[in-house]
């Protein structure tokens, strides 16, 4: 037992496993006091601001977040800065046109409100589908991130001669089981306070390390300017490359490998990664810029409208009590993630001048997505201790992050399995306890089938995966949301047709990409995109032409159906619009129950 | 001088006013905040020797988007709430008190 524990550090392994068993510990206490099945959807919709506002911050810093976005900048530097700073903004647009109506019309899930401002249950079963789906494809890159994670901490140990470290599936099953567990214990409610309290952990690990980190190796602004030293030696001049050598040498720079890219194109717009085709087709730096500028700005759009249409977020409004909260939620979220945000980059720059070595890693943690778990690592040299203290902080902020963001996937989609398929489709006289028992199978059912899809994903890169979510929500559920609270003459059948082929055609478009990328049989697909770079870009990065596309459609085929826009449509507007303290609800409820 | 008339609450023009007034404040906190995210990409594209000037080791553009954006949206964010919270009160006292729905703000 001693050399196996021996192994592993032990102040990793405390850090991790205090997390994990405080998530555990506290998903039994609050079980014990989740009883109705409110308290299991939504929460009971008495979580005040303070706590709703972290949980939901908890819940939306995931694996990508705490992880992705740091080996990213490491990886691609200044483009990927747009992803924390549209997973931020994306909220602004949530709250500027979502986030009050939504509350307002009052609904469990988004099924529900498709439901109710359609009087379509054709479109929620459409809706319910689509929860599932980009909830599915989120979860993968959690599972990832436990994956890898969990492989890490155990990397040196040796299980019998020969067989050294943890496979990576080992912690896709163990995380996918607690959190199963979990959820199916507690519920939204159960999850609401673990939530919460995982943003502050996430938010003292990602901070408390990088401060270490810049008192003893130089700050923010001196890591970037040390990106600026030209390597031609001889060529000095006097001015400006002095004060960047002295950063350089404050800050002593280890040796690029060959694989990261060059500094001048690292510090710059329009680098690697939004390249990518262009360089594929041989095109100069100067006629790939077009290129560029296009996938920023699909990137862009489909971070900021995605955030909007996220289920697992949405969700969440309606644990609120009333509208002005939800807005109130909204503001402070903005704020605990924007801080947040601020410090992912950081480890990104940090590790490029100080862990060069990451470059090198094929894929997982030993590649530039383990950064922020690699990273304090390097104060061992001088403080002993201190880094692997540090390192442990970071791992257990790392499990906070990927445990948190799929409890809350995990909420959402049994939440649409529970509520939605059983309780409202297959068996509409359930009785609340029969829905309550159904909602811990639907958990169970829907945590395997997240491990199961966890073990295909090792090799892809944790950001890209969320980036991919984003576009397809970006492209199905915001128009849908956004034109259904804006617009009183959609129909279901507009609704229902942009929606589905936004989605459709975004995930057909990613999905053709990846295959040309990973598939030996796609080698066809994989030519005629490098020979057209504008067809590969707007494949990757779909939002810029999938959101209009699916605006335009839901437009005209609500006008071809103008006749079936409900009879009641200007009180759902009302219900929609007006303050909550008229009380037009009560009377639309009641209108409604006269009315079957 | 009229005297003050309770406004309709399910009539057309009440739902319009209402529409109309909390989507002028949206579109104008949105546009904002979309002027300054689709700028930034084109600064980048006509102006990259002033958006690479180094300001305490960052470059400008770094330092707008690693750093600064996050307090443009607080603000954008804070506005909008005081501004809708306040619009939301004007209307249920409207309807209670019976002013006429007037078009200010």
């Amino acid at each position: 037992m001693m050399p196996f524990l021996a192994a592993v550090d032990p102040w990793i392994l405390t850090f991790s496993a205090i997390t994990v068993v405080v998530t555990v510990a506290m998903g039994f206490w609050s079980a014990k006091k989740s009883k109705t099945a409110s308290d299991f959807f939504v929460a009971g919709r008495s979580v005040s601001v303070g706590w709703n506002s972290s949980a939901i911050s908890g819940e939306y810093l995931s694996a990508a977040s705490f992880m992705g976005v740091a080996g990213m900048v490491m990886s691609s530097g200044y483009d990927a800065l747009w992803y924390p700073v549209c997973y931020a903004c994306g909220y602004l647009f949530l709250l500027l046109f979502i986030a009050g109506p939504l509350r307002r019309f009052g609904a469990y899930t988004i099924p529900d409100f498709a439901e109710g401002r359609f009087d379509s249950p054709i479109f929620r079963k459409i809706a319910v589908i689509f929860v599932l789906f980009i909830g599915f494809f989120y979860t993968m890159p959690q599972m990832k991130g436990a994956g890898v994670t969990l492989a890490y901490i155990f990397k040196d140990i040796e299980w019998f001669s020969g067989v050294k470290g943890l496979p990576y599936w080992v912690g896709v099953v163990l995380v996918g089981s607690v959190i199963t567990l979990n959820v199916a214990l507690g519920g939204m409610k159960g999850i609401t306070l673990v939530q919460a309290v995982q943003y502050w952990i996430k938010m003292f690990a990602i901070s408390l390390p990088i401060f270490v980190l810049m008192s003893v190796h130089s700050h923010y602004g001196n890591h970037l300017q040390a990106n600026s030293v030209k390597p031609a030696v001889g060529m000095i001049s006097e001015g400006d490359t002095s004060t960047s050598l002295e950063a350089a040498a404050a800050i002593n720079r280890k040796a690029l490998s060959e694989k990261a890219p060059k500094d001048e194109t690292w510090i710059n717009p329009f680098g690697p990664l939004t390249t990518k085709a262009a360089k594929a087709a041989g095109l100069s730096a100067a006629e790939s810029r077009p290129y560029s500028l296009l996938y920023t700005y699909s990137l862009i759009i489909a971070l900021v409208c995605g955030t909007a249409g996220l289920p697992h977020i949405l969700v969440r409004f309606y644990t609120n009590p009333d509208g002005v909260a939800a807005k109130r939620t909204t503001m402070w979220v903005m704020i605990l993630i924007g801080v947040f945000y601020v410090f992912p980059p950081v480890f990104g720059v940090m590790g490029r001048n100080l862990m060069p070595e990451l470059y090198n890693g094929l894929a997982g943690v030993k590649g530039t997505d383990g950064v922020v778990l690699n990273l304090p690592l390097i104060l061992t040299e001088k403080y002993g201790t201190l880094g692997a203290v540090l390192s442990g902080i970071t791992c257990a902020g790392a499990f906070a992050a990927f445990m948190s963001t799929f409890s809350g996937l995990l909420v959402s989609m049994t939440g649409a399995l529970a509520h939605d398929i059983y309780g409202r489709i297959l068996r509409p006289k359930s009785t609340p306890e029969e829905r309550m028992k159904m909602f811990k199978y639907c958990a169970v059912i829907c945590g395997a089938g997240a491990i199961l899809l966890g073990f295909f994903v090792e090799t892809f890169e944790i950001n890209k995966l969320v980036g991919w979510a984003f576009a397809i929500a970006a492209t199905s559920y915001f128009p849908l949301l956004f034109l259904a609270t804006w617009w009183r003459n959609i129909t279901m059948k507009g609704a229902a047709t942009g929606m589905l082929a936004g989605g459709t055609l975004s995930l057909t478009a990613i999905a053709s990409t990846m295959l040309a990328d990973q598939a030996k049989w796609a080698e066809g697909l994989k030519i005629w995109y490098t020979s057209h770079p504008l067809a590969r870009t707007l494949a990757e990065q779909p939002a810029i032409w999938a959101l209009p596309l699916a605006l335009a459609l839901m437009i005209v085929i609500s006008r071809l159906t103008r006749s079936e826009v409900p009879a009641d449509i200007r009180m759902k507007m009302l219900v929609l619009h007006a303050p909550e303290k008229l009380g037009l609800k009560q009377e639309y409820i009641q209108e409604h129950q006269q009315g079957h | 001088m009229q005297p003050p008339e309770k406004p309709d609450i399910h009539s057309e023009s009440f739902l319009h006013m209402l529409m109309q007034r909390q989507l002028r404040l949206s579109i104008a906190c949105a546009a904002t905040f979309l002027v300054a995210l689709f700028g930034l990409p084109l600064f980048n594209y006509f102006a990259p020797e002033l958006m690479a000037t180094r300001v305490f080791g960052f470059t400008l553009t770094w330092l707008i988007v690693g750093v600064l954006f996050f307090p443009l949206v607080w603000i954008i964010s804070w506005i909008f709430i005081r501004r809708s919270i306040a619009l939301e009160e004007a209307e249920v006292e409207e309807v209670t008190r019976g002013n006429a729905p007037t078009d200010r703000k």
